[in-house]
């Protein structure tokens, strides 16, 4: 046991309620309900802590101030640093990212003849991908169907949800996961083969699929191998793109990337622009931590942003319920929602059930900030509310050695501090998960820039103003597989001849004098700084 | 919360660091801004492996440094990059055979057993095991043993007979996903269902359901029992 005493004797009180909440299911909320509860708690409704966008698409629009902030900043690009008369690299398709959403782009652009380049900031493979646990949705079973699963996605993102969007998601789903399977991927399966699957937040059918508690890193890794495979995809790794070229009509034409080592700008000439660089958790907006990997720095809006294309519901964020709030070490880092799908339960200071585990997640965080915000929280010695899930249940209602075979990660995760997850709850308190909404896309990934495709955490739309859990994943294998369908295409109808320039930067350059706005930040920013000098002290993954 | 300051050294150099913090956390605030040897700070990605010593213990140790807390008076270098041979394959060429990955890989034959690997792994897997398991023409088996491993490559540092055994356990897996596990009935009748069109209509009533409609339909829908 390697709680401090004071926290294992608040521990007593959720051992002695188990008893009585294995048999207690807690109501449901109804819609109106969970309106008000969102409406008073949850981090969206913090109206002093977004901005209102002064120039470019999206002028007169909500975002929070820290994604403001780069969207209007100045390029640290100037015209004089890359010459364009000669390209370092010449491609049909260009993939910015190297997440799951670029390497399905890449590998399906592949299929189809297109050559490709992925360039990505770190090395293949580091992104969110990586790191979904929970799993992957698809409606496969007999009791499922696409139009069930619409549904779900529809009711979870509050109905805001871009429908041409979803129908592509839910429609696609059972095809990308025998896509996955066909390149080695290995689900959890019964005997006879059929696909092991359990609920999560917001289904309405058991539609998840899992690889163990490693879902993610399971498929990126063997995404990755797929592509490092494959001779006509070349790899540029710690070369983040920093500035899209476009044409003097608008249309894209490759990239200014910068290599990391070597601090020196690459420039790319290509057909088609592939932004696929994931989320912005590591803004830490609202001073929260995150599950996110280090790079996820909202790149791929601030660069789609510069050359025209619109962005769709980037004012609001997934605050995952349950991100780690003790042991200080790994505070934010992500709790998956599968050990709530296996049946554990929220319990308070009191011991008592505060919320159903599993209704959507926008609504799981609200309820959990309520309760510490109302005293029924618990503080750490590192003095972060947080709330009890009870794990041990998971041992009661499904047998023993379920954590160990189930959570394999997370026991991991949790045994190097000393906590045994089968034996005691943990600490968990909201955590920035996710980029709800993203550059606009349509079915295609296509946005209103020609020739500039999205896909992935970067787009927005399909998942409304919350997604659930599953459908990452989902999504990323999904839409990557159309970006690099469409990419291809498009390479093909492409003439060879345009002229990349930097023409966007100079009218973005000019809105800015236009409007008086003097930024001090360039964009985009690559990497969070948790240097001390620059962090107050504290080098925790958490700046709150 | 007091700062209780311990003395950690970084390639060498002498910080003092507080003693609440990870390894990664502890490099950043003794001021280094990492591009290499950070990733998923989540013990996902294997970027920030990590060998290190205490100060009179002759042992090696190996961690994951956003999943390890600093100890006094350790000596702490990263390996955020160690040179892993993987041959060209595709896997799409493959039979999937337990001989091919022995053909791909000839030099896991070499392994005499040291059991340095296992010793080496941060996440507890039993590498020799999955070698062995490999060598016996096991593939299920290798592939469920190496599952958990997050190639971060401290076995292939570690390795005498200089094998990179996670990359053919890699290809296990790979193999054993695609060519061995039994697939799923239930999914393919699904696709077949979704390409004849059987789901078309509903959904394109669905897409153009007025939202007063759609909000009953959701609460209204029904919803399966746990197991």
């Amino acid at each position: 046991m390697s709680y401090p005493s004071p926290l294992q004797e608040l521990i007593a009180s959720v051992n002695q309620t188990r008893e009585l909440r294995l048999k207690q299911t807690f109501p449901r909320l109804s819609a109106e309900e969970k309106e008000q509860l969102l409406k008073q708690f949850h981090p969206d409704y913090r109206a002093d802590t977004f901005a209102t966008l002064e120039i470019g698409p999206n002028a007169g629009d909500r975002t929070p101030k820290e994604l403001a902030r780069l969207l209007q900043a100045d390029s640290p690009l100037q015209p004089v640093d890359v010459n364009l008369n000669r390209f370092d690299f010449e491609t049909d398709v260009l993939v910015i990212g190297g997440g799951g959403a670029g390497c399905a782009a890449a590998i399906t652009a592949d299929d189809r003849n297109a050559r490709v380049i992925i360039s990505t900031k770190l090395r293949l493979g580091d992104a969110n991908t990586m790191m979904a646990q929970g799993g992957i949705q698809a409606a496969d079973k007999e009791n499922d169907s696409p139009a069930i699963h619409y549904l779900d996605v529809l009711g979870g993102g509050h109905f805001a949800n871009v429908p041409e969007l979803v129908e592509a998601l839910v429609t696609d789903a059972p095809e990308a996961l025998e896509w996955l399977e066909n390149l080695g991927v290995i689900f959890d399966k019964n005997p006879d083969g059929s696909m092991k699957t359990i609920h999560g937040g917001g289904t309405s059918r058991r539609r998840m699929h899992t690889c163990r508690d490693y879902t993610g890193a399971e498929i990126m890794r063997t995404l990755r191998d797929e592509v490092k495979s494959r001779p006509g995809i070349t790899v540029l790794e710690f070369c983040p793109a920093v500035e899209l070229l476009t044409t003097p009509d608008g249309e894209i034409a490759g990239a200014v990337l910068l290599n990391l080592n070597l601090n020196r700008y690459l420039t790319v000439r290509a057909k088609v622009v592939i932004i696929a660089t994931g989320g912005s958790g590591r803004l830490h907006y609202q001073g929260f931590p995150t599950s996110n990997h280090y790079g996820a720095t909202g790149d791929g809006l601030v660069l789609a942003y510069r050359v025209g294309a619109k962005l769709a519901f980037i004012d609001t964020m997934q605050y995952h319920p349950t991100g780690v709030a003790y042991p200080q070490q790994i505070v934010g880092q992500l709790v998956t929602e599968k050990v709530r799908s296996l049946g554990a339960q929220l319990v308070n200071s009191k011991g008592e059930q505060f919320i159903f585990p599993l209704e959507t997640r926008d609504v799981v965080a609200s309820a959990i900030i309520r309760e510490c915000a109302q005293g029924k929280g618990i503080k750490t010695p590192a003095g972060i509310d947080g709330v009890w899930l009870d794990t041990p249940m998971i041992e009661i209602l499904r047998g023993p050695g379920t954590v160990k075979r189930e959570l394999p990660a997370m026991v991991r995760q949790f045994a190097r501090f000393g906590i045994e997850l089968d034996k005691e709850p943990i600490l968990v308190y909201p955590t920035l998960h996710y980029q709800n909404g993203g550059v606009a896309i349509d079915p295609e990934c296509q946005t209103g820039v020609k020739y500039l495709l999205v896909a992935g955490e970067a787009s927005g739309g399909v998942h409304g103003r919350n997604r659930l859990m599953g459908n990452s994943l989902l999504d990323v294998i999904v839409f990557g597989r159309r970006a690099g369908t469409t990419a291809s295409q498009l390479a093909t109808q492409r003439s060879a001849e345009f002229t990349p320039s930097l023409n966007h930067l100079f009218n973005w350059r000019k809105l800015l004098q236009e409007k008086k706005l003097t930024p001090e930040t360039c964009s985009p920013i690559l990497l969070p700084d948790y240097t001390r000098k620059s962090n107050s002290g504290v080098s925790t993954q958490s700046i709150s | 919360m007091s700062e209780n300051l311990i003395d950690i050294y970084i390639m060498g150099e002498h910080h003092r660091v507080p003693d609440s913090l990870t390894i990664l956390q502890a490099l950043e605030y003794a001021g280094y801004r990492l591009i290499r040897g950070v990733g998923c700070r989540g013990g996902f990605c294997g970027a920030c492996a990590t060998v290190y010593r205490v100060n009179g213990d002759y042992h090696l140790k190996f961690a994951l440094a956003c999943q390890t807390r600093v100890e006094p008076n350790m000596q702490l270098a990263m390996i955020p990059f160690f040179p892993a041979h993987r041959p060209r394959y595709r896997l799409s060429e493959l039979k999937g055979t337990a001989q091919e990955v022995l053909t791909i890989y000839p030099e896991l034959l070499r392994c005499y057993g040291c059991n340095t690997c296992t010793k080496s792994c941060p996440q507890d897997i039993d590498v020799l095991g999955y070698v062995s398991a490999i060598i016996r023409g096991e593939i299920a088996n290798a592939a469920d043993i190496s599952f958990d491993c997050i190639m971060c490559g401290l076995c292939v540092s570690r390795c005498p007979a200089e094998l990179v055994k996670h990359h053919a356990a890699l290809l296990c897996r790979r193999i054993y996903g695609s060519r061995l596990a039994p697939r799923s009935q239930h999914l393919k009748d699904r696709i077949a269902e979704i390409k004849n069109g059987k789901y078309t209509e509903e959904l394109s009533r669905l897409k153009k359901m007025e939202l007063k409609k759609l909000q009953e339909l959701y609460a209204a829908r029904e919803i399966e029992p746990e197991e």
